[in-house]
């Protein structure tokens, strides 16, 4: 039963709300006022400043370098390269083969090669700037279907993966067949807030390091390694964190920033410029994409074939990750009896590419879409019809074998979308800054063509393939100020804007009955919460603040118990009192906190997967999570400009824990969609990006962003806590496919790549089908 | 003291003489991002913003007076009546805060291939008029500017004013940007037509290294333009204009977008701007 | 994904790079900045000392780094994203993009001045009820914006506020929530002045 729509507006929430309220986030009136201190505000006495030397080649030997002109320029206090390490001299997220500092050859356009330390960031960029390198540019390999036959560019091969799936008869044949090659463009996460630290040297020879990131622990043991230091000295805290978008789970600035902390002996502040962060992060990676489906005259399918090539640019980081992601959900939400795909992830000395919000399901999703379009229009068959027809349950098997034992309302999605109200008509009078072309002022509305287009997708929730995904929460009850019963979270979850701080206030005042609970700074000093990434942290640190609520909620019973002289299993904790059964006698929580403070640490380990067999085959995933996209746009086909009017979503969450967060991330998730449709590419040319900067790499604006409609399926997750899925990447992953088919409706064009530029609707050749 | 903050053009005039490397800085969305960058590096400057005689506008007769300190915003919001077009250009630069600061002088000084104001002012016949010690002078835009981000603007001077005709016909501006707001023109186009002088003038910008005017396609509407009645014209007519705009651009394939495109962006919007200022 | 560091900690200050520090005293050229200049801005109605400052420092650096306000953000420091957003002489404008040292004589209004100690005013509060807050980069910039617009057309409607903000870019929220807090506020204001 879909959730009803929410109301444009919220009215204030009550004093001391649970799961299921739009508890407001606690950190919100400080970043309102500008007094939230993110990683790029942090200050602190005798504070240097940080800069990298990165290559403007993307293939290149380093024939010299030297850096006597930048130590002898005033108020420089360390320049740093290569070899100058002393501990691990390469990191990575699944591999460790991306360079601290590039060894003797560069292998992508900003790759570093060196860090300064100075007491003014002008002085560092300039010290930077005055090093003297010597290159011999070799060719480039750019091409990765090429790169998969040329000689390596590293020592480990060009072949990141290959994922190759054969699932019931993968020669399976159907009546109708439709096949077409598409083509995903580089896309960037573009997080506002640029990456960013203060790495500060302890007196135990450590380091603590202030930083905005996705995972601390995965990011302190790379650093540790390459300081060569225990992990326990390697002390981190999450700063304010501008946005992530899985743009932060790899490494940027920290062991530059640990480094020079440690070899001048002060605290090191390093800022990107937007220039730098362009280079400085992975991006999405692009991809070419064949598929060829075929089905019965019915409009069953019978058979999916795949074959995608993705460039992962020079380093590893999370590609073997998302080739097998994007392998595994090659075919969309629907069920086939058979599938055959091969996945290939790539290496060239294109940038690297990683994690970004949808990790690999992004540019299936759109192929296999546009699959399904042309499928029904073969068929004759309506693209919503064909897709309930095919749409995946609950039981079902997916193209690896595994069962989806959980919740999997896709018809369910797909017919709420469906029924979701139209936009308006575009009015004859409607302002010329509302249609395509905005403040330009191009169209008219004469010059207006509208289209309607459908797309479905799905992805896992959190990490997969026998990969152990786990996350720490340590909850401590005590008396606070005023004799009130105070509740302190700790976990080491990134806050990365999705709202994590508020849910874990929400499950503590749940389970605890407390009204005060202080979520504490993200550190080290807790065990790991995993990445915040997989749209993971609402199941998986929620369910660690759960568990350790719970244990501490069992120590109050037993106490409550032992001073009623009764058995615990007779005490309930209601309200924020501890009662028996029967209501007749209870202890307050304050008095059940006198006797000390009670404190619980407990780890969440969703239900082990198995790793992926040479057919592709096993039980990799834990959750999934689905959604169905409806977009309206305006299209003017003469220029090739486009507005999307509207953007309708049904998405299966589970449970909504808080009404007001999941609006919000479906709304931002929906943004990020709509802009790789239309707007959002790095511009590589031969190795060599173009647009580094928001000039040029565009995001849509307030005048781009249609509204949004949505509507909830709350089928419970019985696998997750409090029945509750995360609804961080489901609106990325198919609302790019229907914008695209929106436009395709009102041209009548193929359009098989995106983002879809001017170009490709104004110059194409006329539409051979009859659409106007 | 390396910023000086001059109140009168005297001031700024003699300010540049003691300096004469100094930077001239407006509104900054030019020079400060270069220096935020660290691909400039100002030894001085010399701050414009409250020098009394570059602010404003005023009637001269048949003609109006745009300060060069005049910020898009003003633009917008006090010139719709007067030249519809430029307003219209003004609004499309940038964000609000750019076009709350930027101004005309420094979209002149800079002399983009792609700044907004440039095509209006090609096609609106503009003068630029130079303050230097002792004197001014007056260039034709088209002099003005004399390539890429190069224009002839010698050492001591300071952009002063620039000046167009009061004209009293309809005046169009459109520009193709991939987003809605916000965008580096990939073509713009100023249409005005002038029904007393009976002349169409197009100025086409992002489209050559300078603000172009498409002078064949001027000449071959006007003929065809039918001044008596409406003014109307046939639809080949203006469909033949937007070719002919297209012919006069010389665009380059970039980033942004290619050469293709920006032809046929301009052949469109030429057109259309053509359009809405008939009958 | 398991690092086995040494346990034997390594003294980096033993590496020639201490070596080279010495020669950094040596060796060192010429002072990097040419041009510093003292100067005095007004900000948030109080007047501030910048005491040998670079005369290339944008008013967002000063105001970050010498004057303790880091309310205005760097996310782009090119004037294509509004995070930077202050009020210059009552004129919304990109930080990033002013010289601090000829901001002199100007009234500088940050987020910071917005509220009074320890209050937020009605756009924050708004922002904050209606959900518009995620990651919160873009945020100060966009209230600054919001206030200016409102103080200007009370009566904006959806296209104008839209226009009005297309400067300030937001990547967490896809600006639902930020419409809906302008409308709160905006249905607010209106019914307490009737």
């Amino acid at each position: 039963m879909p959730a009803p729509s929410l109301p444009s507006t919220f009215t204030r929430t009550r004093q001391a709300p649970g799961l299921g309220e739009s508890v407001l986030r606690p950190d919100a009136p400080a970043k309102t006022k500008g007094q939230f201190a993110f990683s790029s505000d942090l200050w602190m006495d005798g504070m240097v400043w940080g800069a990298t030397v990165r290559s403007p080649h993307p293939h290149a030997r380093i024939r010299s370098m030297d850096t006597t002109p930048a130590l002898r320029v005033a108020g420089v206090h360390a320049v740093i390269t290569n070899d100058d390490l002393w501990g691990s001299r390469t990191y990575g997220l699944e591999h460790h083969d991306q360079p601290v500092f590039a060894d003797g050859v560069v292998r992508f356009h900003g790759e570093p090669l060196a860090a300064v330390a100075a007491d003014h960031p002008e002085t560092a960029r300039r010290a930077a700037g005055a090093i003297a390198i010597h290159y011999d540019v070799l060719d480039s390999v750019v091409d990765p279907e090429a790169a998969m036959t040329a000689a390596p560019i590293h020592p480990a091969g060009n072949l990141f993966r290959h994922i190759r799936v054969r699932f019931g008869d993968p020669e399976a044949r159907g009546e109708v067949v439709v096949e077409g090659d598409y083509e995903v463009g580089m896309q960037d996460q573009a997080f506002l807030g640029p990456e960013s630290g203060l790495a500060v040297p302890s007196e135990d020879g450590g380091v603590e390091l202030y930083v905005a990131t996705q995972w601390l622990h995965v990011d302190r043991d790379q650093i540790a390694a390459c300081l060569n230091l225990p992990r326990e000295k390697v002390r981190l805290t999450l700063a304010g964190t501008g946005g992530a978008f899985g743009g932060r789970e790899d490494l940027s600035m920290q062991i530059h920033a640990c480094l020079l902390a440690l070899v001048t002996r002060k605290p090191v502040k390093m800022v990107y410029s937007r220039e730098e962060s362009f280079f400085g992060h992975v991006h999405r990676h692009p991809a070419k994409l064949w598929y060829r489906h075929h089905a019965t005259r019915e409009g069953k399918l019978v058979n999916v074939e795949c074959r995608m090539v993705f460039d992962g640019g020079a380093y590893t980081s999370s590609s073997t990750a998302v080739i097998s992601n994007a392998s595994a959900f090659a075919p969309g939400p629907y069920f086939t009896p058979n599938a055959k795909v091969d996945g290939y992830a790539v290496r060239t000395n294109n940038p690297p590419c990683g994690a970004m919000r949808g990790f690999g399901a992004v540019q299936t999703s759109f192929a296999a879409e546009a699959q399904m379009d042309k499928l029904a229009e073969a068929l004759g068959m309506d693209p919503v019809e064909l897709r309930l027809r095919n749409a995946l349950k609950t039981h079902d098997r997916l193209i690896t074998g595994q069962v989806i034992i959980g919740a999997a309302p896709v018809a369910e999605c797909i017919t709420a979308c469906r029924d979701l109200p139209m936009p308006e008509p575009l009015a004859p009078d409607a302002p010329v800054m509302a249609l395509p072309g905005g403040a330009g002022l191009t169209a008219l509305h004469g010059d207006i063509r509208r289209g309607v287009g459908f797309a479905v997708g799905f992805k896992n929730l959190a990490f997969s393939e026998g990969f152990d995904d786990y996350s720490t929460a340590r909850v401590r009850l005590e008396l606070g100020p005023g004799d009130e019963p105070l509740a302190t979270v700790h976990t080491a979850t990134a806050e990365v804007g999705q709202g994590f701080v508020t849910l874990a206030q929400q499950i503590a005042r749940a389970e605890l009955g407390v009204h005060e609970v202080v979520v504490q700074a993200a550190d080290t000093q807790v065990g790991s919460a995993g990445s915040t990434s997989a749209s993971r942290q609402t199941m998986m640190s929620g369910g660690a603040v759960q568990m350790a609520c719970s244990a501490v909620r069992e120590v109050l019973l037993e106490r409550a118990a032992l001073d009623l002289h009764l058995a615990p299993a007779d005490m309930v904790l209601e309200e924020g009192e501890l009662v028996t059964k029967d209501g007749a006698a209870s202890v307050s929580l304050a008095d059940a906190l006198r006797a000390g403070p009670i404190e619980a640490t407990r780890e969440f380990h969703h239900a082990p997967t198995e790793p992926l067999d040479e057919n592709g085959q096993g039980n990799a995933h834990w959750s999934l999570a689905f959604a169905a996209h409806r977009a309206v746009v305006d299209v003017d086909p003469e220029l090739g400009l486009v507005r999307v009017v509207q953007l309708a979503t049904a998405q299966d969450i589970g449970k909504a824990l808080n009404p007001l967060a999941v609006t919000g991330q479906i709304e931002g998730g929906i943004a990020q969609g709509v802009g790789l449709a239309v707007m959002e590419e790095i511009i590589v040319d031969q190795g060599r990006v173009r647009n580094p900067s928001f000039t040029d790499y565009l995001l849509p604006t307030a005048l781009d962003m249609p509204p949004v409609v949505q509507t909830w399926i709350e089928q419970p997750e019985r696998l997750a806590p409090y029945g509750a899925k995360g609804v961080g990447e489901p609106p990325t992953i198919s609302s790019t496919g229907a914008v695209v088919a929106a436009i395709r409706q009102a041209t009548g064009l193929p359009l098989a790549r995106i983002p879809v530029r001017p170009d490709d609707i104004a110059l194409a050749p006329a539409p051979a089908a009859g659409q106007p | 003291m390396k910023i000086a903050h001059p109140r009168t053009l005297d001031e700024a005039l003699e300010a540049l003489q003691r300096m004469p490397d100094a930077q001239l800085l407006a509104g900054g969305t030019d020079f400060v991002v270069e220096v935020n960058f660290g691909h400039r590096r100002p030894p001085a400057v010399v701050g414009l913003r409250r020098v009394a005689e570059l602010q404003g506008w005023r009637r001269d007769e048949g003609q109006l007076v745009l300060g060069a300190g005049l910020s898009f915003t003003e633009i917008e919001k006090e010139l719709v009546e007067e030249l519809p077009a430029l307003a219209a250009a003004a609004r499309t630069v940038g964000s609000p805060q750019m076009r709350n600061a930027g101004t005309i002088g420094g979209n002149l000084g800079t002399a983009s291939p792609a700044g907004d104001s440039l095509p209006v002012l090609a096609a609106l016949d503009a003068t630029v008029v130079l303050a230097r010690r002792g004197g001014e002078r007056s260039l034709p835009l088209a002099e003005f500017i004399t390539g890429v981000k190069r224009t002839a603007i010698e050492a001591g001077e300071i952009i002063r004013e620039v000046r167009v005709p009061r004209l009293s016909g309809p005046q169009h501006f459109l520009k193709v940007g991939t987003r809605n707001a916000m965008v580096i023109s990939i073509a713009c186009a100023a249409v005005v037509v002038d029904p007393e002088g009976r002349t169409v003038r197009c100025g086409l910008g992002s489209v050559a290294p300078t603000p172009v005017r498409a002078a064949e396609a001027e000449a071959f509407i006007a003929g065809e333009i039918d001044w008596d009645g409406g003014p109307s014209a046939p639809p080949a007519a203006v469909a033949r204009f937007g070719e002919l705009a297209a012919a006069a651009s010389s665009p380059i394939t970039d980033h942004r977008s290619t050469a293709d495109y920006r032809r046929r962006a301009v052949q469109v919007i030429a057109a259309r701007g053509l359009q809405r200022s008939l009958a | 994904m398991s690092f086995e560091p040494s346990d034997a900690l390594h003294d980096p200050a033993a590496t020639d790079i201490r070596g080279r520090r010495d020669q950094l005293a040596a060796d060192e050229g010429p002072p990097v900045f040419e041009a510093l200049e003292s100067y005095k801005l007004t900000v948030n109605g109080r007047e501030r000392e910048v005491d040998g400052a670079w005369i290339g420092e944008s008013l967002l650096w000063v105001l970050r780094e010498r004057l303790g306000l880091p309310g205005s953000k760097n996310a782009c420091e090119q004037g294509e994203c509004g995070s930077c957003s202050v009020m210059l002489d009552g004129v919304l404008v990109a930080s990033c993009c002013v010289l601090a040292g000829d901001a002199v004589g100007s009234d500088i209004r940050t987020v910071e001045g917005l509220s009074p100690e320890g209050e937020l005013t009605d756009v924050q509060r708004a922002f904050v009820e209606q959900g518009a807050v995620q990651c919160g980069f873009c945020i100060p910039g966009m209230i600054v914006a919001i206030h200016d617009l409102l103080d200007r057309r009370p009566d904006a409607d959806e296209l104008t506020l839209r226009e009005a903000i297309s400067g300030n870019l937001c990547r967490c929220t896809g600006y639902g929530r930020i419409f809906a807090a302008f409308h709160a506020v905006k249905e607010e204001r209106a019914r307490a002045s009737t």
